[in-house]
């Protein structure tokens, strides 16, 4: 009886993908627990946000495929909606138009979009799998230009940035043409100091910091001189659990989210960092296996999209950390501390195991 | 056979995006290969030169706070500076029993309760990790104390700062203002304008007047250190600095040898003073009285001197030139009487016969003159001179609400006249639409009567009076009033003048300009309402006085002055130019429950322009309220 419930209830749940998960998961409660100095207050919030966040992976997980692309209009058309609300009646903070009051609370519509978006697309092209031509994918990247040049007036360079990429790849796998992507990169490429003159002065600042940190040592260059000198000092094996100095001694901001990756290097060096790159390798390895054997185009297209995207917000991320890419505000995904983060990620992997425990029922 | 194509197109299909999957892989080994490479770069190759870096020799960067600007007069008097000084300092999340630490100090240190009260508002409104001043200026004898000490205060230290100074005081505070420390609000204002950064080594940030309004010149650019700091937390080595770059210097226009006659002129009076060249609307003096100290706000104003301050019935924090609006009285009438010539309502000639008051026909109720009787009769000229207000009575009922609004606006009342602080009040010139949204009512004919002597709606400040009688000064050529003159650049000293600002509009008739600064000239002479204002004076001045309203009077009583509550006194109102011919200041006085305007706003007026025409310092005392007690002829 209680082995049929059992069954039952992990039915869906794919265990290859969860064994990639949870070291990475591990892995974040140990390093906050370092960065935290030594809270455990923080790492137990973040031990539940965990546990909501499994919970919404199991419920999503159980949802055949074909009733989560009914979701995919009327998440998009909604993320639109709020996104518009934000333009015109969104609360300032930070000199950035970000988020909606509703209410009691306040959201931020580009964080539904960050699903939202490969779903939309993803079931758009599916509804024209038998024709699709050249002006489908050009009305698909309507569809995504429209929330992403919203987003982009916001200002949130990052997060529209990751949204573009998460559609783009699915526009990519859907087959985009090749010599389309090449023209769209000489467009891009000549229309460059167009780009540059429109971005806002912090957002240049940013991407000049990157080049020369040493030019904005109060601002974000200290966030990446500092940073940088925790991986580095960190060496081949690391200070040590706990004896991370650059963390312990206030040097790094940001330390248990969007820097968090830094005090890991410190503690654990260059053997802890590979071993978090081949943990990532795995996870995403699954993911695109399951894109790979999964039986329809919205199905191919929506893994796909979210694997590659999961694998966006780890490199732009540690690429941030160790200042190869400019600092923008992406958490280490399952690592950071922040439960809309994870809850968001593992949203995302239920949709992937849905897809792969549904595949039989569909085939058939 | 479609089955078959079906299937293989689906083949082809998957085939397809299988190798556009196979892309994508290649792609994410790509990119983190690139990122073990960077880690093995930093973390193996480049390992040593950041562990030195962390380990040996903490790199810390420290701001390096930039020296405010200074302010100086037209003159190059100083009228705001730095000064370096120790302050004993307290980082409250480093100490574990604020009051015990506060205690032994006090055994070392002199601490009044004074300054206990300060800090204890100062840790409300403070950041978490700031270092908090519990007693400025130390003396030497201090310091060494506290320094064979110091082993019993973790998170206590002395601090050398450079302070602001206000060296002149209470003298033209309310243009100055003043600094405070940065508080949330400026927080959050600094991180909106992006300048965030540029204030981590700022604890003080303009709050008021022109330190505030010009704060970008002021503050200058933080500069930085990035020292090697010891396992001990003590900086070894500068590694690489940026040095500060200070703010600029500002030059005002004031004169603050005039603003102190002018200050000084008040006496005992409330009220507001401001001095306009009128050629280039550089503001010579601008006075609200009472004033205040501002270097009691620099580092949070302890709760005893606020307190005194901000329930004083005199309200010394109130702008008055800037912010206190009042009824502009008869000085309002030089204003009609050019709308009666310009628009053609009234010729030079064109004589009432005046019965000492004015009825609009059909009606009973009696718009009073303040001179029972009546001036006899009375042509535009004697209207100005002997101020007649049955005459404007009469030109207003003529004129009407639109003309009014229309004309007299082109003086700048009911607007902003946009000088360079913040907080300026607008005045109130009235309109039928201002009072149909307000009011919810129409406009009656009995408005425009009060309307007519700068009574009624009228609302004026007394910079906005100042300004207007600047234009009529400037033959109706309206600049834009200003305080600061020419900043100064502190990287390479060059100064550049603040650009004038002429506003154009519709140009006035010279010769009905003319006529209006004739009779504003006979004023000050014998025979007129300010005569003891040009009394044996070298130069000529034209002018017009006011009186202002406080209580209302019934229709059947008369105001007798001394029998009023000095508070509920009316307002002396004066404005005037000067030399009349080719003049170099134009002023609006106003001294609250000062009575008539010829017998006390005058002769403060005379002591502004005898300084700052001939350099001659004021002989006698000056005025106070109990002089304001004067005969019946000066009336208004």
């Amino acid at each position: 009886m209680t082995r049929r419930v059992w069954t039952r209830l992990v039915r869906h749940i794919d265990l290859p993908l969860l064994v990639t998960l949870l070291p990475l998961m591990l892995v974040g409660l140990v390093v906050l627990y370092s960065a935290s100095g030594q809270d455990i207050g923080m790492v137990m919030r973040q031990a539940v946000n965990m546990l909501v966040a499994f919970g919404v992976m199991w419920a999503v997980a159980n949802v055949p495929p074909q009733h989560l692309a009914r979701f995919a209009l009327p998440a998009y058309a909604a993320g639109l909606l709020l996104l518009i609300g934000v333009a015109l009646f969104g609360e300032v903070s930070h000199g950035a138009r970000r988020w909606l009051h509703i209410g009691v609370t306040r959201i931020q519509p580009s964080e539904l979009m960050k699903l939202a978006i490969p779903l939309m697309l993803a079931w758009f092209l599916e509804r024209r799998e038998k024709t699709l031509n050249f002006k489908d994918f050009a009305t698909a990247a309507a569809l995504l230009l429209l929330p992403v040049g919203l987003i982009v007036r916001q200002p949130d360079l990052g997060t529209a940035t990751l949204i573009l990429a998460s559609g783009f790849y699915v526009l990519f796998l859907a087959g985009l043409s090749w010599r389309v992507m090449l023209a769209l990169l000489v467009a891009g490429a000549l229309s460059a100091p167009v780009l540059w003159s429109v971005l806002h002065d912090y957002q240049r600042q940013r991407i000049l910091t990157l080049f020369d940190p040493t030019q904005d040592p109060l601002g974000t260059g200290y966030h990446i001189i500092q940073s940088t000198i925790a991986l580095g000092s960190g060496g081949i094996f690391g200070k040590g659990w706990f004896k991370g100095t650059q963390a312990h001694l206030d040097f790094l901001p940001e330390r248990t989210t969007d820097f968090i990756f830094a005090v890991y290097g410190e503690e654990f060096g260059l053997l802890g960092n590979l071993l978090l790159l081949f943990l990532y390798l795995l996870a995403i390895g699954r993911g695109m296996l399951i894109a790979m054997k999964a039986p329809t185009l919205f199905s191919r297209l929506l893994a796909g999209s979210v694997t590659l995207t999961f694998f966006t917000y780890a490199f732009v991320n540690m690429g941030m950390v160790s200042g190869i890419l400019p600092v923008v505000g992406v958490p280490l995904p399952l690592v950071s501390y922040g439960g809309t983060s994870i809850v968001t990620l593992l949203l995302g992997f239920g949709i992937l195991m849905s897809i792969h425990t549904h595949r039989k029922l569909v085939q058939t | 056979m479609t089955q078959r194509t079906e299937l293989k197109n689906h083949q082809q299909e998957l085939y397809h995006f299988r190798v556009r999957l196979a892309v994508g892989a290649l792609f994410v080994l790509l990119l983190f290969s690139l990122l073990a490479l960077r880690f093995f770069y930093l973390q193996m190759v480049e390992h040593e030169h950041y562990q030195t870096l962390a380990e040996n020799n903490r790199i810390s960067i420290i701001p390096v706070a930039p020296n405010r600007g200074l302010i100086l007069d037209r003159n190059g008097v100083i009228l705001a500076h730095n000064y370096s000084a120790y302050t004993l300092e307290i980082t409250p999340s480093k100490v574990a029993d604020l009051e015990e630490t506060i205690n032994s100090l006090t055994e070392i240190i002199d601490i009044a309760a004074r300054d206990r009260k300060r800090f204890k508002k100062l840790l409300e409104e403070s950041r978490n990790f700031e270092s908090l001043p519990i007693r400025s200026r130390l003396n030497d004898v201090e310091v060494a104390k506290f320094a064979a000490n110091r082993y019993r205060f973790p998170g206590v230290e002395i601090k050398a700062r450079l302070f602001r100074h206000y060296p002149k005081g209470e003298l033209a505070s309310h243009a100055l203002g003043h600094i405070g420390r940065i508080n949330d609000a400026d927080l959050d204002l600094l991180e909106e304008g992006e300048d965030l950064s540029n204030y981590k080594g700022s604890d003080h940030i303009g709050k008021l007047g022109i330190e505030q309004k010009y704060e970008k010149q002021l503050h200058g650019e933080t500069g930085f250190q990035q020292v090697e700091i010891d396992a001990g937390g003590r900086a070894v080595r500068v590694v690489n600095q940026r040095p500060p770059v200070s703010g600029n210097n500002l030059y005002l226009t004031l004169d603050i040898r005039l603003q102190e006659v002018a200050e000084k002129a008040f006496g005992q009076f409330r009220g507001a003073m401001v001095a306009i060249d009128p050629k280039n609307g550089e503001v010579l003096a601008f006075v609200s009285k009472p004033g205040f100290d501002p270097n009691l706000f620099i580092d949070g104003i302890d709760p005893t001197n606020w307190d005194t301050l901000n329930n004083s019935p005199d309200k010394p924090l109130n702008n008055r030139a800037l912010r206190g609006q009042y009824p502009p009285g008869s000085t309002f009438k030089p204003f009609m009487a050019l709308a009666g010539l310009d628009l053609g309502k009234r010729s030079p000639s064109y004589t009432i016969s005046d019965p000492g008051f004015f009825t609009l026909p059909g009606s009973s109720h009696q718009y009073r003159d303040w001179k029972k009787g009546g001036h006899g009769s009375v042509d535009l000229h004697k209207s100005i001179v002997i101020s007649c207000d049955t005459y404007y009575y009469g030109l207003a009922n003529d004129l009407g609400p639109d003309n009014i609004f229309n004309f007299i606006g082109r003086f700048g009342f009911g607007k902003k006249t946009g000088i360079d602080i913040e907080g300026e009040a607008a005045g109130l010139l009235p309109s039928r639409a201002w009072k149909m949204k307000r009011h919810k009512q129409k406009w009656y004919a009995g408005d425009t009567i009060s309307v007519g002597i700068g009574q009624g709606y009228n609302l004026a400040t007394p910079l906005q009076l100042a300004y207007a009688t600047a234009i009529l000064a400037n033959k109706g050529i309206a600049v834009q009033p200003h305080l600061v003159r020419s900043i100064q650049d502190s990287k390479n000293g060059r100064s550049t003048n603040m650009p004038l600002k002429i506003i154009s509009g519709q140009p006035f008739k010279a010769e009905n300009l003319e006529r209006v600064h004739l009779a504003m000239i006979d004023v000050t002479q014998p025979g007129g309402t300010a005569a003891r204002v040009g009394a044996g004076a070298p130069y000529l001045v034209a002018g017009k006085t006011g009186t202002a309203q406080v209580v209302a009077i019934k229709q059947n009583e008369k105001y007798i002055e001394s029998r009023v509550a000095e508070r509920n006194r009316d307002h002396a109102l004066f404005i005037a130019y000067a030399p009349a011919d080719a003049p170099r200041i134009a002023l609006a006085i106003i001294a609250e429950n000062g009575g008539h305007g010829g017998s006390t706003a005058g002769p403060i007026a005379r002591q502004i322009l005898d300084y700052y025409l001939l350099g001659k310092l004021p002989q006698s005392e000056a005025v106070t309220p109990t002089d304001a007690e004067t005969e019946d002829e000066d009336h208004d």
